[in-house]
């Protein structure tokens, strides 16, 4: 068989902001470090990130500091968050950012020439560094910039397609180039999976094609586990018009900058939604919440800025009482309410994207968003001090890694998370490397049967097409494990994702090796139905509603799940086990925090 | 609201290739991408195409459509009316790989050899102060997406293959001009950007400005105050003559 062939110390799987931040810190401690990426360098998907990375750097607020970080990140998460990861984050995040600096960033200003800070749901304080609403471009062009300054080896449109492990955990990665079908192995005794997420498991998406669940599927079959999958989170405001951008992200950085939301009726409903949980820290009248922008010691926030999970379930519910917009939304307003020089300044990516792609001015009317499937907190089940899974040899880091976020992710957290953890990562990666010397081998047979795998849409004639076999899934998660869930549904699903298991089983493709979509979705496949599986069955299992898992049959929480988590593995039989573990017990000083009366 | 449009797509490799002629379905916002997705999904699965975000912000699918460079997801179909042929193909300026998709490793490459950001130190207390009104200049390069549609554009490479090895294109000459402006960045790169990476071969004909998908002002805002800046120091009588005491005839 001819196959290339490369050897090194940390191999990352993936170059958004966790990959890359990872290959610079395992590069920077002297690993032989090389990252794969299925895209060209600098097209991941966290240059689609709009508002901002959360860092509690008190550059606006000097009560800010990380245990009020902590606390917005633990409570946005409804407590399910990893403790400890929440920790870590809300303490290295201002390092982290003030470090892309001295790399080239440039992030917009404070009139003290510090970095700005601006508001957003579910932080306390105006927190997040940003430029204008383009801050995952900065971070991905800084990140991409340093990674070529230290001449750090990367495999571009190239793609794994299977992680390769011996007795003593991970020994290399298989993949194919894009551009000609051709097989590469790496020999390496780390692997950073760095994939990001499974969004196009769903129609109506903010996610990229990229996003097809290859690191948490990876993960699962080398033997690694997965928690919290039932938790995926829809973006309250995605475009829902013209047809063709259904989904694409309007950033909450509109809200945070003034915007509101109404019905048809010209009500702002979000009033109507606030849920006891957070009723002490939401402002009680319109008053109120408009005074909150200008002076946040007396007032308190707006009920726009509650947590992604409660606003998008609060669109839900007015669009299926009959009072949302023609296209089956509701209006997102800040044209009323800011002036139009200020709205291109500060949201000018949004100006350009409803311009050119809906023909609306959002300075002069409303925009209609509804909720668009847009992030997943559940993802490969790691030690949150080493991003390292179960299998020796393999870490994660960033949205495919879980743990961090809980039930629900907090806007602006998951830049952040990218390069507090993937930093962790890169360095356990390189520490894990260094106490592997040699090559590890590669058994010919693996190999072998991972290129016949690659291969066999090939061999088969007359078989299912890839792209209607994609659409039925995706269809199939929109319809039954969506925003809103119920045990018959999510049974009907799990049937469904059997009868695809099938058809991706004969799925046949056209044409030969050398660039060749239908090819590439065809191997993608096999990863989004057992991504899907895992959420399915995960969702089925917990009987309550938390965060980004929502049940009509069990509308509210509940104190015995709120202590458990959920864990997927691959049974030996191929399918998918579910197991219950107990949270991970908070020490007294950090329980401590959530005492505190808020400043 | 759905009308059957006809596209004639480029399909081909390096070896050769040639327009190819479909009927296909379109819907009323559709961008050129979507009927282009449509094709793979229903006509052509093997159809190769380059994109990612399909919002206009990774700069991935760029082809030429009616033989202007642009963004396939910005490209309106509504732009065009229904009894118009629409066709697509690759960007000129790099070989072709297949289908849409070419070979743009030129870009990385010069990339690369672009001296890299080096900052002043931090002030005592570990920040970077820095005024708005000095980044913004820095800024408007930094929203550069490298669709490399300018690179495309670009006269002294689109049919001048032998201008690549001593021309970084738009897209770079900004990136220096980026790093010229930054507040922080302390090197020099005034004679790489004339000697290395061809400064002097812009007319500033203004072609990549006008397709930029991001508006960027890359020849008033930037190539243009830079040539300024190298002219100045090129001239300079007392640079010049600072440059000869000081420096040193290599052994």
């Amino acid at each position: 068989m001819e196959l290339e062939r490369h050897e090194y110390d940390v191999i990352v799987v993936g170059a958004g902001g966790a990959g890359l931040r990872a290959a610079i810190a395992a590069h920077e401690s002297g690993a032989r470090t090389a990252v794969v990426c299925k895209s060209l360098l600098g097209k991941a998907h966290t240059v689609m990130a709009e508002g901002g990375i959360a860092a509690a750097m008190a550059n606006a607020y000097p009560e800010d500091n990380w245990r009020v970080h902590f606390r917005d990140t633990m409570r946005g998460g409804k407590m399910l968050n990893h403790w400890r990861m929440a920790q870590l984050h809300a303490q290295e995040a201002p390092d982290r950012v003030r470090e892309l600096e001295d790399w080239g960033a440039l992030f917009d200003r404070t009139p003290d020439g510090l970095i700005s800070q601006r508001d957003f749901g579910g932080h306390r304080y105006a927190r997040l560094a940003h430029v204008g609403d383009r801050t995952g471009l900065e971070l991905i062009r800084t990140l991409q910039q340093r990674t070529v300054a230290l001449g750090i080896d990367v495999y571009m449109e190239c793609t794994v397609t299977r992680l390769l492990t011996g007795e003593n955990g991970v020994t290399g990665a298989f993949g194919y180039w894009r551009e000609s079908g051709r097989f590469v192995a790496w020999s390496a005794p780390s692997v950073v999976l760095a994939t990001g997420g499974i969004g196009k498991s769903y129609k109506v998406t903010s996610n990229s094609w990229e996003y097809t669940g290859d690191g948490h599927s990876l993960a699962l079959q080398a033997g690694a586990t997965l928690v919290n999958m039932e938790f995926v989170q829809f973006h309250p405001t995605g475009m829902v018009w013209p047809p063709s951008v259904r989904g694409i992200l309007v950033t909450e950085s509109v809200r945070g900058d003034g915007g509101i939301l109404k019905n048809s009726a010209g009500n702002r409903f979000m009033f109507d939604y606030i849920p006891d949980f957070f009723r002490k820290e939401t402002a009680e009248t319109e008053a109120e919440a408009d005074r909150w922008y200008d002076d946040k010691k007396n007032n308190r926030r707006p009920p726009e800025l509650l947590p992604r999970d409660e606003v998008a379930r609060a669109i839900n519910s007015e669009v299926k009482a009959g009072r949302g917009t023609p296209h089956g939304g509701v209006y997102l307003d800040i044209a009323s309410r800011r002036s139009a020089e200020y709205i291109r300044k500060r949201l000018p990516s949004m100006y350009h994207q409803f311009k050119e792609l809906a023909e609306v001015d959002i300075t002069a009317e409303a925009m209609e968003v509804g909720p668009t499937c847009h992030y997943v907190m559940g993802g490969v089940e790691v030690d949150p001090d080493t991003e390292a899974a179960r299998v020796p040899g393999l870490f994660a880091a960033g949205e495919v890694a879980g743990g961090m976020h809980g039930s629900n992710r907090l806007g602006g957290n998951s830049l952040s998370d990218l390069l507090v953890f993937g930093r962790r990562a890169g360095l356990a990666a390189a520490e894990h490397a260094r106490s592997r010397p040699g090559p590890a081998p590669l058994p010919d047979d693996d190999l072998a049967d991972a290129a016949r795998a690659a291969l066999a849409p090939f061999e088969r004639e007359g078989g299912e097409n890839p792209y209607a076999v994609q659409h039925d899934l995706q269809q199939t998660m929109h319809d039954l494990v969506g925003i809103i869930r119920t045990a018959p549904e999510m049974e009907q699903a799990l049937e469904r994702i059997a009868a695809l298991r099938e058809r991706v089983g004969n799925l046949s493709v056209e044409g030969h090796r050398q660039y060749n979509p239908g090819w590439h979705l065809a191997l993608d496949l096999p990863h989004m139905l057992l991504v899907s599986e895992c959420i399915a069955r995960a969702a089925l299992e917990r009987q309550e509603s938390r965060g980004g898992h929502t049940r009509d049959d069990f509308p509210a929480t509940n104190d015995e799940w709120s202590r458990t988590n959920l864990i997927c593995s691959r049974a030996s039989d191929g399918t998918v086990a579910l197991s219950r573990q107990p949270l991970p017990t908070m020490p007294a000083e950090l329980a401590e925090v959530f005492e505190e009366v808020p400043a | 609201m759905s009308y059957d449009a006809t596209f004639r797509v480029w399909r081909g490799d390096a070896a050769g290739g040639d327009l190819q002629t479909f009927t296909v379905e379109v819907n009323e916002g559709e961008v050129v991408l979507d009927v282009i997705h449509r094709l793979q999904a229903t006509q052509v699965g093997d159809l190769a195409v380059r994109w990612n975000c399909k919002a206009g912000k990774c700069g991935s699918c760029s082809a030429e459509i009616n033989g202007r460079p642009r963004l396939m997801c910005m490209t309106r179909m509504s732009t065009f009316g229904e009894d118009e042929t629409v066709t697509v193909t690759p960007m000129r300026t790099f070989p072709v790989v297949r289908d849409l998709v070419t070979d743009v490793s030129y870009n990385y490459e010069k990339a690369a050899q672009i001296p890299a950001f080096t900052p002043r130190p931090r002030e005592a207390d570990g920040s970077h102060r820095m005024q708005q009104v000095d980044v913004e200049r820095s800024q408007e390069f930094r929203k550069c997406i490298e669709c490399f549609l300018c690179q495309d554009t670009c006269h002294v490479i689109r049919d001048h293959e032998e201008n690549k090895a001593v021309f970084a294109g738009p897209r770079f000459l900004i990136r220096l001009a980026e790093l010229d402006m930054h507040p922080l960045d302390v090197v020099d790169r005034k004679h790489e950007a004339q000697d290395e990476f061809g400064l002097g071969y812009c007319n500033i004909t203004k072609c990549c400005s006008e397709v930029c998908p991001e508006g960027i002002h890359l020849t008033d805002n930037g190539i243009i105050p830079l040539k300024e800046r190298v002219v100045d120091r090129r001239y300079d009588p007392l640079t010049w003559l600072g440059s000869k005491i000081r420096r040193r005839r290599p052994d």
